[in-house]
């Protein structure tokens, strides 16, 4: 074989080697596509069919915004979305301050113990939440108490939401926060507080100027994700309301139990719009704060 | 006051115990004791009311194992089962997708994970209720208005609708892990291997499924637990005939009023549970060893 023709030969083969690796490209390129359309295409769907003109979730029958208007006259609605966002909140404040103390010691510490606590903490993620759910059920019916209501009278409505609720809320976000913050007390370097210790700091002043402001991004993903989990959790807030109490989930689970109607798109719709508006707030936050985290401290 | 701020200043344990105080008695009061109530409660007998009787019995167990119930946590199981495997045939290649962009748009599309991934269960399981239902879902009568098919298809309140609705809710689950491993794979590996002569396949079968390995593993047990447990899935989708544990122990306390066997049923259900997460580990770090 001559030069010539060899040269042609190895080019050839080269290109035929781009063709293929083109055509793998593209083909992963098109189940990247495939993949999210999957994932997006039923959201998508539901919102478009909350604005039908029509009983149906299936035949398109012209626009409306009628079943936003329902929802928004429906008072149970109202009322469970305000009790949706009083445990939220409630729950998210006493697991942001518990749990975060729990990863201080956590990460900072070596004490007797430390195994049982760390398998103690992450039971809360891992048990399924119907577990969770009927356990927290026969505690408070054996105890006698936490089922009676919390009334309290915000922005001119009257709540009562009962402590079960909240308790158990708090008890499974306590692990959520205390791993997120566990995570970025493990990253940051120590040096800083080193430094600050070195030059007269009082521990108190350690944590308040150094250690509590580069900690600040990981304990607003903590709290984020604790209020996320306790606007979403339907399972253990069913079983720890006893009757008559009702969150947005449980509303639309007893909603969709009595039938399909775009009116309950028209929620499903809101309560993705809250998810988007955490999600852009938890994106602005990580961007503002940095990979670095926060600004130098100054003492 | 002074003597006791000395002792804590010198003890770092104490000071690490006074810090997990208030979790340790969260937990321990609302986690832990509730716990080893169900735990007693699965030894007792029925009250007729509800309620229990305190009298130490084993029957609860042994009914756990009569044909009915074990029918369905075979069922659960092998549903579970299913899941974890789709998940990880649909999640691994687009895992693998999203770590081989350039950074800027492997960015954007975790991002685009995220907001299904923080979209409530629930509702993601309604979306799919309105498509799958047998008359009245969107592709049934999508499907049926072009005559491609003349009678709806069986899509709904069988254990495909529950499979399909736990693929969904829990693929971002899958995904996100295998991602994390995959992203922090080093390249100079593959590269290793290339100019060794391996092929394509040869590369992912002993290179990057070995090292990603963790990512799997994490995934599976993320979708694997929720879905044995899954309770949601199954009572929207299921249409009240296709049930899994989790919707069988929920009757015993909303319906039959067994609260005994329903916690007997639930701590079966956990150590399954425990059981397939060991022999898991124990299977995937074995192959591990072997690949490498």
């Amino acid at each position: 074989m001559s030069d010539a023709n060899l040269a042609r030969a190895l080019s050839r083969r080269s290109r035929m080697a781009k063709l293929k690796k083109r055509l793998s490209e593209g083909l992963f390129s098109g189940y990247g596509f495939l993949g999210y359309l999957f994932l997006y295409l039923p959201i998508i769907i539901l919102v478009i069919f909350s604005f039908n003109d029509s009983r149906s979730t299936a035949q398109w029958a012209g626009f409306t915004t009628r079943w936003y208007v329902a929802m928004a006259k429906d008072h149970q609605i109202i009322l469970s979305l305000w009790n949706s966002l009083f445990v939220a909140v409630v729950s998210t404040i006493i697991s942001v301050i518990i749990g975060t103390l729990a990863a201080l010691a956590m990460e900072r510490y070596r004490f007797w113990g430390k195994l049982m606590m760390d398998a103690v903490l992450y039971l809360p993620i891992i048990i399924p939440d119907i577990a969770m759910a009927i356990m927290l059920l026969i505690f408070f019916d054996l105890s006698g108490v936490g089922f009676e209501p919390w009334k309290v009278h915000l922005f001119g409505v009257h709540l009562a939401v009962p402590y079960s609720v909240i308790i158990g809320h708090v008890a499974f976000n306590i692990s959520f926060v205390a791993v997120v913050v566990r995570a970025r007390l493990a990253q940051m370097d120590m040096v800083l507080e080193e430094a600050a210790q070195d030059l007269y700091a009082d521990p108190w002043r350690t944590f308040w100027r150094v250690t509590f402001p580069m900690l600040l991004p990981g304990i607003v993903g903590g709290a984020l994700l604790a209020f996320t989990l306790s606007m979403d959790d339907f399972v253990i807030t069913f079983f720890t309301s006893g009757a008559g109490f009702n969150t947005l989930p449980v509303r639309v689970f007893s909603m969709i139990k009595k039938g399909v109607t775009p009116k309950i798109n028209a929620v499903s719709t809101l309560m993705l719009l809250f998810s988007l508006v955490l999600v852009a707030i938890s994106l602005i936050l990580s961007r503002g704060g940095g990979e670095e985290g926060p600004s130098t401290p100054t003492l | 006051m002074k003597k006791w701020l000395t002792l804590l200043r010198q003890r770092p344990s104490l000071q690490a115990w006074l810090l997990l105080l208030p979790s340790a008695f969260w937990l321990f009061v609302f986690f832990i004791a509730p716990l080893f109530i169900v735990l007693v409660y699965s030894f007792l007998e029925r009250g007729t009311y509800g309620g229990v009787v305190w009298h130490f019995t084993l029957e609860n167990y042994r009914r756990v194992f009569d044909p009915l119930y074990f029918k369905t946590f075979w069922r659960s199981f092998y549903i579970a089962a299913v899941t974890t495997f789709f998940t990880l045939l649909l999640g691994y290649p687009l895992a693998y997708y999203i770590a081989t962009r350039p950074p800027k748009r492997r960015g954007t599309l975790v991002l685009a994970l995220m907001i299904p991934f923080w979209t409530n269960f629930l509702v993601r399981t309604y979306a799919w209720l309105t498509l799958l239902r047998t008359h009245t879902g969107l592709i049934n009568v999508t499907l049926m208005s072009l005559g491609w098919i003349h009678k709806p298809l069986p899509l709904f309140g069988n254990d495909t609708a529950i499979v399909i609705g736990l693929v969904y809710g829990w693929l971002p689950d899958m995904i996100l892990p295998i991602y994390a491993t995959l992203e922090r794979l080093d390249r100079s590996l593959l590269e290793a291997a290339m100019d060794l002569y391996a092929s394509g396949p040869n590369v992912f079968r002993r290179v990057i499924w070995p090292l990603s390995l963790p990512g799997v593993v994490a995934g599976s047990m993320l979708v694997f637990i929720p879905s044995l447990g899954a309770f949601v899935t199954p009572a929207i989708l299921g249409g009240g005939k296709a049930l899994m544990i989790g919707n069988i122990i929920s009757n015993q306390f909303l319906a039959a009023h067994d609260w005994p066997f329903g916690s007997a049923l639930s701590f079966v259900m956990m150590a399954v549970m425990l059981i397939a997460t060991l022999i898991y580990f124990r299977a995937t770090s074995g192959e591990e060893r072997r690949q490498l």
